[in-house]
């Protein structure tokens, strides 16, 4: 049963990951991209690997995913141009990973797999969470820092890169509009009478 | 494939599929920058793949661990190369990175 279901979701992911890099519109590609995320999580439910499941769906199709569809739909691009090139690089590109795949595979043959495989998705803990986070915050605790703070370097580059101060545009200053007294803004004029100021 | 069960073999072939299928995309979209950055996704997915199987078909959970380093820093790379991306359309009013050779001495 399980292996019905792992054929039909590796179909499924294969075919998906072919549209992505073939389909005519990034828009498309970025929905071929959902489906094969979305699937693969489905390949990890299979093999009791929940946690990293549905933070593939969380992280890929929440985050990712979206922000890809974000910046294809805003910026404005001319793809049926960009999809030039297409057939002269299909030999060269399909050689190389033919080449690779068969690379892949005299290796994964020459290696011994089967016996000695013990199917444990949550070794020493009740779920799979559980295992994970038993581990997380005590053994990879740098790790886990680490990552933030790779997230954290990223988001400010992410900030720096595209932020822009155009000059010609007034902004509201709330510190300078708070600290304003009253002597700064209202002044008492003796006006004369026939007179101007 | 020794019987009618799910092996470590099953996901490494369809990990070896889609690390392919993103080199292939790679190669072939040399004009389109964001499907070369969808492209590494894919091959990016498919190493986290081979991490979580190894990991559940040799029951220690560091596969897992590692994934999830893996999921951070290839969201952390999307994050920066789309706003690259959108800096550079911004500066050039397209994105074909064949042209991309300004810094080229």
């Amino acid at each position: 049963m399980a292996l019905i279901a792992f054929y039909i979701l590796s179909t499924v992911v294969v075919l998906a990951a072919l549209f992505v890099v073939a389909a005519r519109n990034p828009v498309h590609s970025v929905l071929w991209l959902i489906l094969t995320f979305f699937t693969s999580a489905g390949l990890l439910v299979l093999i009791g690997a929940e946690f990293l499941a549905m933070l593939l769906v969380v992280v890929y199709v929440g985050a990712v995913a979206v922000l890809f569809l974000f910046v294809v739909m805003m910026l404005d691009i001319d793809f049926v141009a960009l999809k030039q090139g297409f057939q002269n690089y299909l030999v060269v590109g399909l050689l190389v990973a033919l080449a690779l795949l068969a690379e892949i595979g005299i290796v994964a043959a020459a290696a011994t797999f089967g016996g000695g495989e013990t199917f444990q998705p949550s070794p020493g803990a009740a779920t799979n969470a559980e295992a994970l986070s038993k581990v997380l915050y005590t053994d990879y605790l740098l790790l886990f820092q680490m990552s933030g703070i790779v997230l954290l370097v990223a988001m400010m580059g992410a900030i720096v890169l595209t932020l822009r101060s155009r000059p010609t545009v007034k902004r509201q200053n709330i510190a300078e509009q708070v600290g304003r007294k009253r002597k700064d803004a209202v002044e008492l004029k003796d006006v004369r009478p026939g007179q101007g100021i | 494939m020794a019987g009618a069960e799910l092996t470590l073999g099953h996901y490494l072939a369809v990990s070896a599929a889609l690390f392919t299928i993103g080199v292939f995309g790679i190669f072939v979209n040399r004009k389109n920058i964001i499907v070369i950055l969808m492209s590494i996704e894919l091959i990016l997915l498919s190493v986290n793949l081979n991490l979580v199987a190894f990991s559940v078909f040799n029951g220690t959970i560091m596969g897992q661990v590692f994934a999830m380093l893996v999921l951070t820093v290839a969201a952390a790379e999307a994050a920066v190369g789309l706003a690259i991306l959108v800096v550079y359309f911004r500066n050039r009013g397209e994105i074909a990175v064949e042209d991309v050779n300004v810094l080229r001495g």
